[in-house]
């Protein structure tokens, strides 16, 4: 098992080196000088300019800066931001805030698969069944941020039920109704798993001795069909989680969330090459981390497997 | 068991049920598919009394577990009770709610199922299931009295260390220990009938010995009726007092045991009995060597006419065509952490095999038996030792050697489901080695098809069909056929007849037979089953833990076993203690 979990972090480094290279490279290359696009409308001192350039490294060579940055990283210092903010304190600062998003919307999610889908494969082929079909494809069908948009027009504007947007006030309340959206637009996936995976434990012979053994369908459903079909409803929920960590900058930026996503897009405007690699490097290797809780979990659900 | 009628009625409460046990009358089950409704029991009608154990016995899709099932409602979702009426115990059970089903089940009607390996749940502990049976029938209250009788229903079924197994998962067991548990759940609440539907056809000889005795034992001491489920007619004439043989969902014939297999009536019975190998078969000859020259399927007329001519047919100085010496294979096993385990599956093996003879290999699960012949077809590098087949010696051969010998040695699997291509057509299948060794071009590869086509009996027209349109025997047909494709010296037959239906095995034993006459093969046969070997193989080789614990010729070994280990596997033939019909 540890033996396991470190092979799956030893694997992380490439996936680390490779990222920070790519981002860094990728912003590197973008057009325009970032320093010039500061001062805006008007045209700056050129000594001014080089020395900002030489603050932030900008005048070396690109392999120097990517070191030099690397450099940074490992010690813990993930670089200034160009209002001169740490870049350290701008994702403590943010990060909770997504992370509660998007925890909201991963147990939502969960919650709509496993019940819809518990009951569509209960009921397969029955009146349920389809109607959850249809309703899932549509909300599926639908891009997130339409749905967004929807739900702020009807549920914030049209009739006041919550927050148009979320700005400062990020309780879970507040963030509520985002979640939910995104949950929607989602659990479409997870649905059909668990609907699949009800449906075929249903003819497993387990159940069927489950029967034979006296037992009746209100502890044989919960314990021995549900339990068995969620273990691959639990890992596409725990994926999501994290694809959503790092992908959930429409929604942040539609709700006015001062979130992870939020804050990393103002920063790709802006051309903030600390902030760009530094976040999406912090969020890669959360992606990698919980694909590995994700596999370890596999072990807790199913008592087959083994890491070794 | 026919003298405990007289201690049931003193058993049973006054003002209890009097007569039989279960009585089915005109039972009619049909299940629900696309092309309409199919009916799989058609008018079944019979009683089983208190402590009585009555087998039924047929093939494949007889409609044998569907009546099992049909009698305390575990139908698939499809299935459905068209009429007649079940009464157990004195309680009608056709139209029963789910609900007053299960107060029955598991109290009244204990059923142990199948397959071990798929009737425990994966994700719950051994002792989980079994504490969940308990509490079920109202056995037990608090937790602690739950888990005590659990570990006591348990060891009843003997499962000596059940305290410490208790918290184990159904994967941590082996496949006799998880049919023990199974046994202890059906039992566990002392039901007046056990339905056991092929409660160990997935296990070794010696474990179903075992297990079906102590079975016997536990039934007769509690006075448990028994509807036993099987295909396996000695087992059933063994194991039951009265046997039903069903075929195609009606009784075809039904009676006391020991007499319906001495003395059957009706045609069907006497061809399953007449296809059932059994310690008394002979070696199965071509068509074209035996006296008879017809091309009977008879094993039992085979032993009568037993020709002292045919064993001389093999004479004891062919060249030899396969040669193994100090073959061994030692796989390492990760145990968690950095400790690994080494295991030696084949433990210095040596035997040989001659041109135009079999070679059966025989062993139970775990012996060894596969592993060797996945070696001796090149699938698996041997860890030490040598395997000569046809004068190529396997050792440090080059790629291109190995592809050529393949060409000259085949193989044939056990599962006919599993082993065809389901995407290509039968043509396609048994072309596939002459195309990938360039033989010919494409008629005379088409006109090689048809050719085998005929030697496995099989009509031409079924090359452009597709193995789901085929039932397993003529699955197992093409299987033979693609091996005999190449004109191969030597053909492994892993298994190969184990998964089919006595009537069928016995068509394709006879077919293995004739194409050795003809062809003059060489077969080396992988098996678990003696009785099978005794028509197959003319020696034997007997394998345990991986090493050869004794050869030799085929009636050496069935009239004189030397080894404890070969005298318990021959012990263990189903029926072997009873006469069959001449």
């Amino acid at each position: 098992m540890l033996r396991y979990i470190l092979r799956r972090l030893l694997q992380a480094v490439p996936v680390f080196l490779g990222t920070t290279f790519l981002i860094y490279f990728m912003v590197f290359a973008m057009p325009g000088n970032p320093i010039v696009a500061l001062f805006g409308d008007k045209t700056p001192n050129p000594a001014q300019v080089a020395v900002l350039e030489a603050q932030y490294n900008l005048d070396k060579p690109f392999f120097v800066q990517y070191v030099l940055y690397l450099k940074n990283v490992l010690t813990g210092d993930l670089g200034t931001t160009f209002s001169g903010r740490n870049v350290n304190e701008v994702f403590g600062a943010t990060f909770p805030v997504t992370l509660k998003l998007v925890l909201m919307a991963v147990v939502l999610e969960f919650v709509l698969s496993v019940v819809i889908g518990l009951i569509s494969g209960l009921r397969e082929g029955k009146y349920f069944d389809n109607a959850s079909v249809v309703v899932a494809l549509v909300l599926n069908s639908l891009p997130v941020f339409v749905a967004l948009f929807l739900a702020q027009y009807f549920i914030g504007i049209k009739w006041g039920l919550a927050p148009v947007t979320v700005g400062r006030d990020t309780s879970w309340g507040a963030m509520f109704v985002p979640a939910l959206v995104i949950a929607l637009t989602i659990y479409v996936t997870g649905m059909r798993l668990m609907r699949g995976s009800v449906i075929e434990a249903r003819s497993e012979d387990y159940v069927r001795t489950a029967y034979a053994k006296g037992l009746t369908s209100r502890r044989i459903v919960p314990v021995h069909i549900a339990r068995n079909s969620l273990i691959p409803v639990v890992t596409n929920s725990a994926a999501s989680f994290g694809a959503l960590i790092a992908g959930t900058t429409i929604t942040e930026g539609i709700y006015n969330i001062p979130g992870v996503g939020n804050t990393l897009f103002q920063a790709i405007i802006r051309g903030e090459n600390a902030t760009v690699v530094s976040f999406v490097t912090i969020l890669t290797l959360l992606y990698v981390i919980v694909n590995i809780l994700v596999d370890l979990l596999y072990a807790v659900l199913d008592p087959r497997i083994r890491y070794v | 068991m026919n003298n405990v009628t007289t201690s049931v009625v003193s058993r049973q409460a006054p003002g209890q049920h009097h007569g039989p046990l279960v009585a089915v009358k005109d039972l009619e089950v049909s299940f629900r598919t696309l092309g309409g409704s199919v009916s799989a029991v058609r008018g079944m009608s019979f009683d089983i009394w208190p402590g009585e154990t009555v087998a039924i016995v047929g093939e494949s899709g007889s409609g044998k577990s569907t009546t099992a099932t049909a009698l305390i409602n575990l139908l698939p979702s499809n299935g459905r009770i068209g009429a007649g009426s079940i009464t157990i115990d004195g309680r009608e059970m056709v139209g029963l709610s789910q609900d007053q089903m299960a107060s029955v089940r598991g109290k009244l009607v204990g059923y142990v199922p199948q397959d071990p390996m798929s009737n425990l749940n994966p994700v719950w502990s051994v002792g989980f299931q079994v504490e969940e049976a308990v509490r079920a029938n109202g056995l037990a209250h608090t937790r602690k009295e739950i888990k005590a009788r659990a570990v006591e229903v348990l060891k009843e079924a003997g499962l000596a260390d059940a305290d410490r197994r208790m918290k184990q998962f159904p994967h941590q067991f082996s496949g006799g220990m998880r049919q023990r548990v199974l046994i202890g759940i059906g039992l566990a609440a002392d039901p007046k009938l056990l339905i056991a539907d092929e409660p160990t056809s997935a296990l070794d000889v010696t474990v179903q010995k075992t297990i079906l005795d102590h079975l016997d034992t536990l039934t007769r001491e509690n006075h448990t009726a028994v509807l036993f489920i099987t295909h396996d007619l000695g087992l059933a004439a063994e194991r039951a007092s009265k046997l039903i043989v069903m075929h195609r969902g009606k009784i075809v014939e039904a009676g006391p045991s020991v007499e319906l297999l001495q003395d059957p009536q009706h045609p069907y019975t006497k061809s399953l009995i007449a296809a059932a190998p059994s310690l008394a078969s002979r070696r199965i000859r071509g068509a074209s060597a035996s006296d008879d020259g017809g091309t009977t399927l008879d094993m039992a007329r085979l032993a009568a006419h037993h020709h002292g001519t045919a064993e001389e047919l093999h004479v004891s100085d062919a060249p030899v065509s396969i040669e193994v010496k100090n073959l061994t294979k030692v796989f390492s096993i990760r145990k968690g952490g950095f400790r690994t385990e080494s295991l030696t599956a084949v433990d210095n093996v040596s035997f040989t095999v001659r041109k135009g003879s079999t070679l059966a290999l025989v062993g139970e699960s775990g012996s060894g038996k596969t592993t060797a012949a996945r070696m001796i077809l090149g699938l698996e590098p041997p860890t030490s030792g040598d395997i000569v087949v046809g004068g190529t010696n396997l050792n440090g051969i080059s790629r291109k050697g190995m592809f050529n010998l393949r060409s000259r040695m085949q193989p044939v699997f056990q599962d006919p489901y599993a082993s065809l291509d389901p995407q290509r057509s039968i043509g396609a299948i048994i072309a596939e080695p002459l195309k990938v060794h360039a033989v010919g071009d494409r008629p005379t590869r088409v006109a090689r098809v048809k050719e085998l086509l005929d030697q496995v009996s099989l009509p031409q027209a079924i090359a452009q069909r597709y193995p789901n349109e085929l039932s397993g025997g003529q699955r197992q047909r093409v299987a033979v056929a693609r091996a005999l494709a190449l004109k191969p010296e030597v053909v492994v037959l892993d298994e190969a007849v184990s998964a089919l239906d006595v009537l069928v095995q016995a068509q394709v034993l006879q077919l293995l037979a004739d194409l050795q006459e003809d062809l003059g093969l060489t077969y080396l046969f992988i098996t678990h089953d003696l009785a099978v070997v005794r028509v197959v193989a003319d020696e034997v080789a007997v394998m345990e833990n991986g090493k050869i614990v004794e050869t030799g010729t085929t009636d050496e070994i069935f009239a004189n076993a030397q080894k404890p280990y070969t005298q318990r596997l021959l012990d263990a033939i189903p029926g072997s203690g009873i006469e069959w019909a001449p």
